[in-house]
């Protein structure tokens, strides 16, 4: 079920989409992308302001690197940083190539005389960075559609993502790639019972999500064309407060873009907001200073205490009653 | 808020990266430029239907490119009988005299960089 609700929530997007881009073309074109970007930018400075309101008065050093504290001890500044420049090239490492996760390990009990083994695992952490990577490019390839001249850059990617000409239009190396990481992602959770057991629909959602997303886009690049000019003049309509409808968008054209309205929506409700949220780790982005530097935890406020005068003064009838000793006659 | 200053820095570059398509069309001042093409006068009709030929040129190109190049079969036949050169310099630039007036308008529009013209030569520009 935990498998099923997800898949069906997609496949009834999907059909959604397919009667709205059909029909409801100024809402399924216009209103909903408007509404998911909209739940977005929203949505995401929400939750970064939010989590800015936490505060987070104490450092938190990860072990995995030497403190900085005697000059003559070796201190690691990008595991344990000690100034702003080891924080920033942490994030960096962090943000575009998951360091984190390239530590990630498997264990496992050996069978035989049982041993508990700590594997490293880099496949979780390569999918990662090859999916993320990927849309990104297609991300940014997708700029075409939405601003007029599309700068050179743009272009260089795109024929740099179809270097090896293959067919045409060109198949783009990144929809390969995308998809094949995305479905190494679905896989995982479904082979491992272990990963099984703790997947969440939510966690299958995003995937499927993302998965008709990037199969509804390889769908109208290669198999349903159409005359994509008349994507452009959306897109340049969209983004730039104009809208217009062209006609002749096909149903799986509104497949794709409901899908993409959805998926907006639902980055800063869901887990998702990693994007916004991993600028925002305190065990990554905070300078280790404890050791030199005070700091005053925020919520400090006057406690009422209870001393133990006070207390012997409170209790020293019944205490000398019970014989038990006391310090005060 | 804890950390103002960078988390407001950081919602800045947010905003500014999302809206830049939005700054880049005002700046450009051609988010409505759609292309125009420059039809033939005096052809009657196109090797496909219009709607056909704007959304799967690239597959009727290369479907006529296997066949010359695989096949040998240099023509095919046309509905009324007739036969016609599979030849994108013949055929199509052929009425569509001009690669600038007609290719390009789309495919600069689209960001689109087709390498017909690494082999094939462009016949106005001989």
């Amino acid at each position: 079920m935990r498998i099923l609700i997800p898949l069906l929530a997609v496949v009834v997007l999907i059909a959604i989409g397919t009667v709205g881009g059909g029909g409801a073309r100024y809402l399924f074109f216009v209103v909903l992308p408007y509404a998911g970007l909209a739940i977005f930018v929203l949505g995401i400075v929400y939750r970064v302001i939010h989590w800015a309101r936490s505060p987070v008065p104490f450092r938190i050093p990860t072990s995995c690197g030497q403190q900085k504290s005697l000059p003559w001890i070796r201190s690691n500044n990008q595991e344990n940083p000690h100034n702003m420049l080891g924080v920033i090239w942490r994030m960096i490492l962090e943000v575009l190539f998951f360091r984190s996760l390239f530590r990630n390990t498997t264990t496992e009990i050996r069978q035989g005389p049982p041993r508990v083994l700590h594997n490293p695992d880099k496949w979780l952490w390569a999918s990662s960075l090859l999916f993320h990577w990927s849309l990104l490019i297609i991300l940014v390839r997708h700029f075409k559609y939405f601003v007029e001249p599309v700068p050179n850059w743009i272009i260089g990617l795109q024929n740099l993502d179809g270097f090896f000409q293959i067919g045409l239009p060109v198949l783009l190396l990144t929809d390969i790639v995308v998809v094949g990481a995305l479905s190494y992602l679905v896989l995982r959770r479904l082979w491992e019972a272990k990963l099984r057991y703790i997947s969440l629909p939510a966690d299958y959602f995003a995937l499927f999500l993302l998965l008709g997303i990037t199969g509804s886009g390889i769908y109208l690049r290669y198999f349903d064309k159409s005359d994509i000019t008349l994507a452009k003049q959306l897109g340049t309509g969209l983004l730039s407060f104009a809208p217009v409808v062209p006609e002749g968008l096909g149903a799986t054209f509104g497949v794709h873009l409901f899908l993409v309205s959805i998926l907006l929506a639902y980055i800063p409700l869901s887990k998702l907001v990693h994007m916004a949220g991993v600028f925002m780790s305190p065990t990554r982005n905070m300078v280790n200073n404890n050791r030199w530097e005070r700091h005053v935890n925020p919520w400090d406020y006057p406690v009422t205490v209870h001393t133990y005068e006070e207390y012997e003064d409170e209790f020293r009838d019944v205490m000398k009653a019970a014989e038990l000793p006391v310090e005060k006659d | 808020m804890h950390d103002a200053g960078k988390v407001t820095i950081g919602l800045v570059i947010f905003l500014a990266l999302v809206s830049a398509p939005f700054w880049y069309n005002l700046s450009s001042g051609r988010a409505s430029y759609t292309p125009e093409v420059e039809y033939p006068k005096d052809a009657e009709s196109c090797v496909r239907d219009s709607a056909y030929m704007a959304a799967h040129h690239m597959d009727l190109l290369d479907e006529w490119r296997d066949q010359v190049i695989r096949d040998g079969q240099r023509f095919e036949e046309t509905p009324d009988g007739g036969r016609r050169e599979c030849s994108l310099t013949n055929t199509c630039l052929g009425c569509h005299v001009s690669k600038e007036k007609f290719c390009d308008r789309c495919h600069l529009y689209m960001g689109v960089e087709p390498y017909c013209w690494e082999c094939h030569i462009i016949p106005e520009e001989l």
